[in-house]
């Protein structure tokens, strides 16, 4: 379990150029769950998540993972980060090894795994994120397509079998069969391992299908928090803070505009095919017939 | 189409082969022929490796053909003496709007590539303020880059490029780190330029963008495996799966309503049209009852 409490960071403090990314923020993340983070551009939520493996350390306030104060003195925060593994925004940053196996290799290697155990390990996550590890383990990771690279950062995650995954914009630049694909294999960690997920996403698409759970940053604070179904059904205060819906959920809110009287609260195409249905044969829905 | 006025960019034949210094040759483009048209949008999508990239770097000749040939206004990215008057002609926008901007403010970062055209200060200047009121921005020039929303950071960038006048603009993912409102804003006036006659290729890994363009070319291990206007492209569904591509969320729930036995007319592709259509077929439904 993760939990901040009360914390604000503010970068460059001191200097003419301060600014306050985060401003006390609380929040849970219990073992098990998979939340969202959604905000606008610098509302704070990339600043958000390195706190959570104890990359940054808060200008006030704490961070608990499991009940022990990350950034107490006496904690190793090198084993913080291998339980909770972070996904950099741009995986760029993330990669640096000469091959593709190195780079995926070097997290368990420095969790000192045997050399057999590093191997076996690299292999799975390559094939987990669709990466033939036989054509793409040779190849220096600064010569691959953009959604290579980033696929070979999440590899490099998989492979340190964190019990808890940060993904800051995972899904950026995945054509759509691979979004769909290592969503569906983080999901399946997650009822497998009780892997714990905060995901950092401007696809609401992805928040919708990953996360139970919704938490909403503006201008570096938490305005709103919430089940997932029950956040996007207000695609009105979303849209105040620069965000929006998953596609179908827009054309629901503009059904609605337009007197067809179809349930606010639809997140896939096929709860909003229902919906519809339900609204043109004049079937009221019960409240939870939408699993 | 024989009555169409000749290309803006003619890609024919075009090859690409990576020699990298590790491992086998990566052939990532194999006899791709394209136009494009001014005044078109295209949307350029595919899986990851597909050769997006690959050729949007030879439309401005960041890269140069292994084999074919890449003609833009007439003149061949491999004519040296070309190379300049190629990339004042088409613009590039990227994925990462920080990495695009350098100056300390706005209207510097702007004017730098007029400022490597070589162009009078007078005529930069005009050609700048032009170009922020284009996007929108004047209000914002004397802003350092840093402190802009990531929408407005691209939007920077697309004035840099329009400054220098150029034909096609060319976006690799450019709104794929930006927010919901961020993504529609840069879309709004990439199109808005389509309207004023600018050709534009958009590489995405959003459906929903795609699904805005006037065709949409599907390319599959570097060469093009479907090609047409977006409700013809998304409605082969069967051939997309296998390209690991997907019709958008609207085109897919549209397609469901319609099996379920709900009237609605083809090729309906954005949320709006989708609701418009539904609608219709509610009111007649109430009419009829
Ligand atoms: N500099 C390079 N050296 C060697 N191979 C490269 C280089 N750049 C790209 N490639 C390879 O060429 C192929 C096409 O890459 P490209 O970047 O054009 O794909 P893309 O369609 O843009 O993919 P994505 O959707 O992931 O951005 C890929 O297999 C990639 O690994
Ligand atoms: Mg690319």
């Amino acid at each position: 379990m993760i939990r901040c409490e009360g914390v604000t960071y503010v970068y460059q403090r001191g200097t003419p150029f301060e600014a306050t990314a985060i401003e006390d923020v609380s929040l849970e993340i219990a073992a098990g769950d998979a939340v969202g983070i959604i905000g606008a551009t610098g509302s704070g939520k990339s600043t958000l998540v390195q706190h959570l493996n104890g990359l940054l350390r808060p200008t006030a306030g704490r961070v608990y993972l499991d009940d022990v104060d990350i950034n107490a003195r006496e904690v190793d925060r090198r084993r913080v980060r291998q339980q909770v593994g972070l996904l950099f925004q741009y995986p760029e940053h993330q990669l640096f090894e000469e091959t593709v196996t190195a780079d995926v290799g070097f997290g368990p290697r420095n969790l000192g795994l045997g050399p057999d155990e590093v191997r076996h390990r690299t292999a799975r996550a390559l094939a987990h994120v669709g990466l033939d590890p036989a054509v793409f383990g040779p190849r220096s990771p600064f010569t691959l397509s953009n959604g290579e690279m980033r696929r070979v950062a999440i590899a490099g995650l998989l492979a340190m079998e964190p019990r808890m995954l940060i993904l800051d914009e995972p899904t950026a630049g995945l054509d759509p069969a691979s979004r769909r694909e290592i969503l569906d294999h983080i999901m399946r960690l997650r009822s497998a391992r009780g892997l714990t997920i905060a995901l950092v996403s401007h696809s609401m698409d992805a928040v919708a299908r990953l996360c139970r759970r919704v938490i909403v940053l503006d201008r570096g604070r938490v305005v709103a928090e919430g089940a997932t179904r029950d956040v996007f059904a207000d695609p009105g205060r979303l849209a105040a803070l620069g965000l929006g819906v998953p596609q179908v959920a827009e054309c629901a809110r503009l059904l609605r505009e337009r007197g067809v009287p179809v349930r606010p609260d639809v997140l896939t195409v096929d709860e909003a095919r229902r919906a519809i249905l339900d609204a043109l044969a004049g079937r009221r829905p019960a409240p939870k017939n939408v699993p | 189409m024989s009555d169409r006025a000749p290309a803006l960019i003619r890609v024919r034949g075009l090859s690409h082969t990576y020699e990298p210094g590790a491992g086998e040759p990566v052939p990532a483009l194999r006899g791709v022929d394209l136009d494009v048209h001014r005044g078109e949008c295209i949307a350029l999508i595919g899986g990851n490796g597909s050769g997006k990239s690959t050729l949007a770097k030879h439309l401005n000749a960041l890269l140069l053909p292994t084999a074919g040939e890449v003609i833009v206004d007439g003149l061949d990215t491999r004519d040296r003496d070309a190379v300049w008057a190629v990339r004042q002609r088409v613009g590039m926008i990227f994925e990462h709007p920080d990495d695009q901007l350098i100056a300390a403010v706005v209207e510097e970062d702007v004017a730098f590539g007029c400022e490597n055209l070589g162009l009078p200060p007078t005529e930069i200047r005009s050609r700048v303020d032009e170009a922020l009121r284009t996007v929108g921005l004047e209000a914002l020039r004397r802003r350092p880059p840093h402190l802009l929303s990531g929408g407005q950071k691209q939007r920077v960038a697309i004035a840099g490029v329009l400054a220098m006048r150029p034909r096609c603009l060319v976006l690799d993912e450019a709104t794929s780190m930006l927010d919901p409102a961020g993504q529609r804003e840069v879309m709004e006036t990439v199109l808005r330029l389509r309207d004023e006659g600018l050709a534009l290729v958009l590489i995405t890994h959003s459906m929903e963008e795609a699904a805005l363009a006037d065709r949409v070319v599907v390319l599959a291990g570097g060469t093009v495996a479907l090609s047409g206007t977006p409700s013809d492209v998304f409605a082969r569904d069967d051939v997309l799966r296998r390209l690991r591509l997907e019709a958008p969320p609207i085109v897919a729930l549209a397609r469901g309503l319609a099996a379920a036995g709900v009237p609605l007319p083809p090729g309906l592709l954005t949320a709006p049209q989708l609701a418009d259509a539904v609608a219709a077929a509610y009111r007649r439904g109430r009419g009829g009852a």
